[in-house]
């Protein structure tokens, strides 16, 4: 649209001869140079983007060429970076620890997070609807590190309790956390997709005889099905970066689960836990900006995926 | 003219059954909502009521005393609004711009959808990931050391989504008409968005920013090698100085320092939960009252 771009300016053209259509005025610089600032702050995301992968990989890289692998770093799960003679640095383990966590979190919170989107979506109405709208959102606010609090002094004892288990920072504490914080996120990611069916087909099926159930399960999850999975994609997407709630709740101990009460270690929680011991430019710090890359690098195809098949439906 | 057919409209048992199966779904949906909320609600409670018998004048308004295992919270606090402040001021001014770009500017075109693909990851690379760009970038590159404003920089850049998708959502919630009634009066494009688009939708925005403070009081990971440190004696002077910070001061306190109070940590996640909880409540009733205001 150039129309904008056209304008008359209301001051001048009185004063001119007619036939002098030469608009450029003050307001025509003023608004070329906003386009301008616009154009480049609207960039900015690519850029930062951009600027994480760069700056990430400047500092790992390093290891990443001279010393590492990749054998040995992503299939053995042997991590001890601060022993001087022989450091060993495979992320196997904490691989484990991580899809471990997130696996089950995905668990508790998939089910339920869909449930709750449904009702909220089209069971529920009027004041009990914005009401529990309002609080899942207000859900998805806690910050991380208090989950890892709540992690480590009320559901660590819980668990001891319940289970008869030494020690409750475990797969279980740490999956119940994350999918407690993942579900209020992915319960308004799903009831957005819902929302977005458009109230015509809710109609027409009601029209056809059909009942709010039926509505639901054979009109409204079809045609929100994309939405519904680039939601799921999302909170997995969170789980896997999780920081600060698994760096506090799961143990922190470099170990391949057996059992759910298993003690783990993430990917993430190491880089937090142990980029403050780690020498600048040294190997165990370039090798935590290597997991960084790799943690990047996996974020970034989930989110794509996430959007490639949200889009799905736009076109379909 | 036959007459009806009484059983026409008496429901079958084929309704019946609907009906029933319906009934069923509605409270099985019902409850896993209900088993999603309470335990979150319990856990809640549970920090309240043992958390706050710490909460004082005193607790908000002193500092950390006999090695961190007493005293106040008020550097860690004074902290967080530091690092918010300098952050808002750094993401809010792009962060709108942006948003104005995609909503006012941009076509339909695979550079849009590239740049709303690079949003949606800026907000999900993982927060540990922003601290480690945050390091390598403002602290070492750009050399600021660790502090405040390589930490807020971390931060701004992290939460700036939050801006820019509340933004554009309120500029686009402007019907198009008005926009089309300024030029055709002659209005240029800016002229359009800042007498006309802006001033329509001032308190979407400003939903946005109070939602983005919430978020960026409660991030631990990203400021804990930038500029957030465990303890200082010092309160911060300049954007230059270290500081503490409300979340970073929950996670030493929980686990870093043997023999504290038990009432303390307790004590911290309460105040960290209720700013951050204020701050969202107030974003959700300013938009709900923006919602009943609305004239279109």
């Amino acid at each position: 649209m150039g129309t904008g771009t056209q304008a008359l300016s209301n001051r001048a053209t009185d004063a001119r001869p007619a036939g002098d259509f030469d608009r450029r005025n003050a307001d025509w610089y003023v608004d070329k140079l906003i386009a301008g600032v616009v154009f480049v702050c609207g960039i900015s995301a690519i850029l930062f983007v951009l600027g994480i992968f760069f700056f990430v990989t400047k500092e790992g890289i390093g290891f990443v060429f001279e010393k590492m692998d990749f054998r040995e770093f992503l299939l053995t799960p042997y991590w001890s970076p601060s022993d001087a003679e022989d450091p060993e640095y495979g992320i196997l383990a904490l691989m484990a620890g991580t899809a471990s966590v997130t696996g089950l979190a995905m668990l508790v919170a998939v089910p339920f997070s869909l449930g709750a989107a449904i009702y909220i979506a089209e069971f529920a109405t009027g004041k009990t609807r914005e009401a529990l709208k309002v609080l899942v959102e207000l859900l998805a606010a806690i910050p991380s590190v208090v989950w890892g609090f709540i992690g480590l002094v009320i559901m660590n004892p819980l668990l001891i309790k319940w289970f008869d288990i030494p020690v409750g920072l475990c797969v279980l504490n740490a999956g119940i956390i994350l999918g407690l914080m993942a579900a209020p996120i992915m319960t308004s990611i799903a009831e957005d997709a819902l929302k977005a069916v458009p109230d015509r087909y809710r109609e027409a099926a009601e029209a056809m005889g059909a009942t709010r159930w039926q509505v639901i399960y054979k009109v409204v999850l079809p045609a929100a099905k994309n939405g519904l999975l680039g939601g799921v994609l999302l909170g997995v997407g969170r789980g896997f970066g999780e920081t600060m709630a698994v760096l506090m709740a799961t143990g922190h101990a470099v170990n391949i689960p057996s059992s759910i009460f298993d003690s783990v270690r993430a990917l993430t929680a190491t880089i937090a836990a142990e980029l403050g011991e780690a020498v600048v430019g040294g190997e165990h710090y370039q090798v935590l900006f290597t997991i960084g890359i790799f943690l990047f690098l996996i974020t970034f195809i989930i989110n794509l995926s996430a959007d490639l098949i949200v889009r799905g439906i736009r076109k379909g | 003219m036959a007459t009806a057919n009484p059983t026409m409209f008496q429901a079958s048992d084929l309704n019946h059954h609907n009906e029933r199966v319906q009934r069923r779904y509605r409270l099985l949906f019902g409850l896993m909502t209900l088993l999603l909320i309470t335990p979150v609600m319990l856990i809640l409670g549970t920090l309240v009521v043992k958390g706050g018998g710490a909460i004082s004048w005193e607790f908000l308004l002193t500092a950390p005393t006999d090695g961190m295992r007493t005293g106040g919270v008020f550097p860690a606090l004074l902290g967080t609004i530091w690092l918010v402040t300098v952050a808002l001021i750094l993401s809010v001014p792009i962060g709108i711009f942006a948003a104005i770009y995609l909503s006012e500017y941009a076509g339909d075109n695979w550079f849009t959808r590239t740049i709303n693909l690079a949003i949606i990851n800026l907000a999900g690379v993982p927060s540990i990931v922003h601290a480690l760009f945050g390091l390598g970038a403002f602290v070492l590159f750009f050399e600021f050391g660790t502090s405040i404003l390589a930490a807020s920089l971390t931060l701004a850049v992290m939460t700036m989504p939050v801006v820019i998708v509340a933004t554009r959502e309120s500029l686009q919630a402007v019907p198009p008409a008005f926009r089309e009634a300024c030029w055709n009066m002659g209005a240029t494009r800016w002229q359009t968005i800042r007498r006309v688009v802006l001033p329509n939708s001032i308190t979407g925005i400003l939903t946005g920013v109070i939602l983005e403070v919430s978020r960026t009081a409660g991030e631990t990971a990203p400021i804990m090698f930038t500029g957030a440190v465990f303890f200082t004696p010092f309160l911060p002077q300049s954007v230059f100085d270290q500081t503490m910070a409300l979340s970073l001061h929950l996670f030493v306190t929980a686990t870093q320092v043997p023999g504290i109070e038990e009432q303390v940590p307790f004590g911290v996640a309460l105040v960290l939960i209720a700013l951050v909880l204020t701050m969202n409540s107030v974003s959700i009733a300013f938009r709900m009252w923006l919602r009943g205001k609305k004239k279109w």
